[in-house]
């Protein structure tokens, strides 16, 4: 009768003691969940998402306090995406794919600032003093953050158009 | 010879009698021709002319950029009207950067058009180069630059020439009708490209449905032993190069790879041609035959069309409208595409155009599928349509690609033997489309992320170096004020 309560207790306080020992030198620093959803999202900084960067919404989404369907500049693909990694299913058809937009800069209203210039997260603005500045399509990821600074309102936001290599045809819809 | 088989496939009502009776016709010089700048795969050609300039025949209008593109050229002699955009040869409507000319009604070709008189004794580089500056591309309909195809060469050990002279589409007689008034031309063009790629054999595929070409072909090749005429069984899509290099070799190309890595490189022979007029002559390409056809058409023929020309004229010249087309399409009623209006402009790959009539299009309302699996039977690359489409149409793009999405041709066989009517084909192109745009997502994000991690350490730096100058303008007022103090010092003791 003794013995086999000695053996267990015994043993339940050395895996006691292994567990509490793992605990503290195999530590997980943050989420590690965080790190993948953060390679996922766009990078930008952009803010749209009410957040103040990708690291910090990352940490939103992987906790589960924010939707996946929150990062306007990735749209429905990176919610597909956030979907299969952290296996939930959301449904993204309210996710109405915004069209990308990019910043237009209205050469007859620039007055050569720099500040849109400076702000631009990817470089996507080129101009210098009393210069007309000017977008490069490619590189801008309509994070908006060159819209709000315009001292003369000049930035607009247009949707970007297809293009024979990018068009598409669009999912045909059959009745029931 | 000997040929394989291969799976699927279809046998759609061929129609070629509408047009294959009629011989290659010149179209009257347009009023005006739009010639798009882009009108091959890959980077738009740059224009070379300006407002108001005049330009013969062949001259260049704008130039190629980069390594798969090629230029356009000056489909006859005129003044340019200008340089803006005109809606493209294509489904969408979409309009495109285009050059309007203004013939002068002399089609005077430029003095600088020269042939060469022994192409055989140039060098192949020599050969591509000149191929390339001809603006030649691939008249099948793929529109791959030829010259960047003639160069395979240098990346494969490439074995077999294959001519693919199945034009498997129904209505289309434009091949047919090239290789009967042409082959002589033809063959000197087969011969020229296999010099260029060095290949040791040479096929020529045609359909039995073409015994007139058959023949022709086979009397101008009689001058070369190492060209070899096959004879296919009529089916659709024999035309696909991948199965027409499996019905003639046996060999199958691997998934999304190229028929060069089984050593064989295939040509259509409007292309074989082109490359006889820019090797001969000194031709850029500058027109193309085109079939018009269809039930709607009042008298189907074949024209050979200047670029540029509007599929108007081509329609008012083959009499209009016998009655009024349920659908206008560019190319072949199987892998063609809706042209959104006859204003659009006639381009290198543009190989018919059909105006069909409502019992051609036989459009019906589409049913639930039944799981008939006739589609399977159909499918030429051994997918499961059924399957595929079910899983695009739940929005599982990535379940339909691992069923080998990516592998389908869009041929068409699985839409055309469907007993529910179901738009396969359009579910398989949406999300080809779909996904080749996701692709390019994830390409733009992945270098946003290396734009601003090049922005943060080019800031980074600036802020280091500001420090550092910082640090220095300190260190030399210190050393100043030392210097200073020193020589104060100095001063006070020798006064002492």
């Amino acid at each position: 009768m003794l013995i086999p309560i000695i053996s267990l207790a015994i043993l339940g306080l050395a895996l006691g003691g292994l567990l509490g020992v793992a605990a503290r030198y195999l530590k997980v620093e943050g989420n590690p969940l965080a790190e993948q959803v953060t390679a996922l999202m766009p990078g930008s900084q952009c803010g749209q998402c009410g957040y103040p960067g990708c690291g910090p919404a990352a940490e939103a989404i992987a906790s589960g306090a924010a939707p996946i369907t929150l990062c306007p500049p990735g749209g429905r693909a990176l919610a597909e995406e956030l979907a299969a990694l952290l296996g939930v299913t959301a449904d993204l058809s309210g996710v109405a794919d915004k069209p990308p937009m990019i910043a237009h800069i209205n050469e007859n209203l620039c007055v050569g600032c720099t500040k849109c210039f400076k702000r631009c997260p990817t470089d996507a603005i080129m101009g210098a003093n009393n210069m007309i500045h000017s977008v490069f399509a490619d590189a801008c990821t309509g994070c908006e953050m060159c819209f709000d600074v315009c001292p003369t309102e000049c930035i607009e936001m247009r949707p970007l158009t297809a293009t024979l290599q990018t068009w598409f045809w669009p999912k045909p819809i059959l009745e029931g | 010879m000997k040929l394989f088989r291969i799976r699927g496939g279809i046998h759609p009502d061929d129609r070629k009698q509408l047009a294959a009776g009629q011989a290659i016709e010149d179209l009257p010089l347009p009023a005006l021709l739009h010639i798009p700048l882009q009108q091959h795969i890959g980077a738009p050609a740059s224009p070379a002319v300006r407002r108001g300039q005049r330009v013969a025949k062949g001259d260049l209008i704008a130039q190629g950029q980069g390594v798969i593109s090629a230029p356009v050229h000056a489909p006859t002699s005129g003044r340019i009207m200008g340089v803006g955009s005109y809606p493209a040869h294509h489904a969408s409507g979409l309009s495109v950067p285009t050059v309007t000319l203004q013939p002068d009604g002399e089609d005077r070709w430029g003095d600088q058009i020269q042939g060469v008189a022994d192409p055989f004794a140039l060098d192949p580089d020599e050969i591509a180069a000149r191929v390339g500056a001809a603006g030649i591309v691939g008249l099948g309909g793929a529109t791959f630059p030829a010259a960047v195809k003639l160069n395979l060469r240098k990346k494969y050990r490439l074995h077999t020439l294959v001519i693919n002279g199945a034009e498997c589409e129904p209505y289309l007689t434009c091949d047919d009708r090239l290789m009967r008034e042409q082959a002589d031309a033809i063959v000197d063009g087969i011969r020229i490209v296999a010099h260029a790629l060095g290949v040791k054999q040479i096929i020529i595929g045609i359909e039995n449905n073409k015994p007139e070409a058959q023949a022709a072909m086979a009397v101008a090749a009689s001058i070369d032993p190492t060209i070899r005429l096959a004879r296919l069984p009529a089916r659709y899509p024999m035309g696909s190069e991948k199965h027409l290099v499996q019905t003639l070799t046996g060999r199958e190309t691997p998934a999304r790879g190229l028929t060069a890595d089984i050593g064989v490189v295939v040509h259509n022979p409007a292309t074989a041609f082109a490359v006889h007029e820019a090797l001969r002559f000194g031709y850029p390409l500058v027109s193309r035959v085109v079939t018009v056809s269809g039930g709607a058409i009042a008298q189907p023929r074949n024209l050979r069309v200047l670029l540029g020309t509007r599929v108007q004229n081509l329609l008012d010249h083959c009499g209009g409208f016998r009655e009024e087309p349920a659908r206008l399409v560019s190319g072949g009623p199987m892998m063609g595409q809706p042209l959104p209006s006859a204003r659009v402009p006639m381009v290198k790959g543009s190989n018919g155009v059909l105006a069909l009539t409502a019992a051609e299009t036989s459009l019906s309302q589409p049913m639930p599928c039944i799981r008939c699996a006739s589609c399977v039977q159909a499918c030429p690359c051994g997918l499961l349509p059924l399957e595929l489409a079910a899983r695009i149409r739940a929005a599982d793009l990535e379940g339909a690609v691992r069923l080998g999405l990516m592998d389908c041709i869009g041929c068409g066989s699985c839409a055309y033997v469907c007993q529910a009517n179901l738009p396969l084909v359009q579910f398989f192109n949406y999300a080809k489309g779909e996904m080749a745009a996701r692709g390019r997502a994830k390409q733009k994000q992945a270098e946003t992320k290396r734009l601003i991690e090049q922005r943060a350490a080019r800031i980074e730096a600036i802020q280091q170096a500001k420090r550092e100058a910082m640090a220095a303008r300190k260190r030399e007022a210190d050393a100043k004020k030392k210097a200073a103090a020193t020589t104060q010092a100095a001063t006070a003791e020798t006064e002492v």
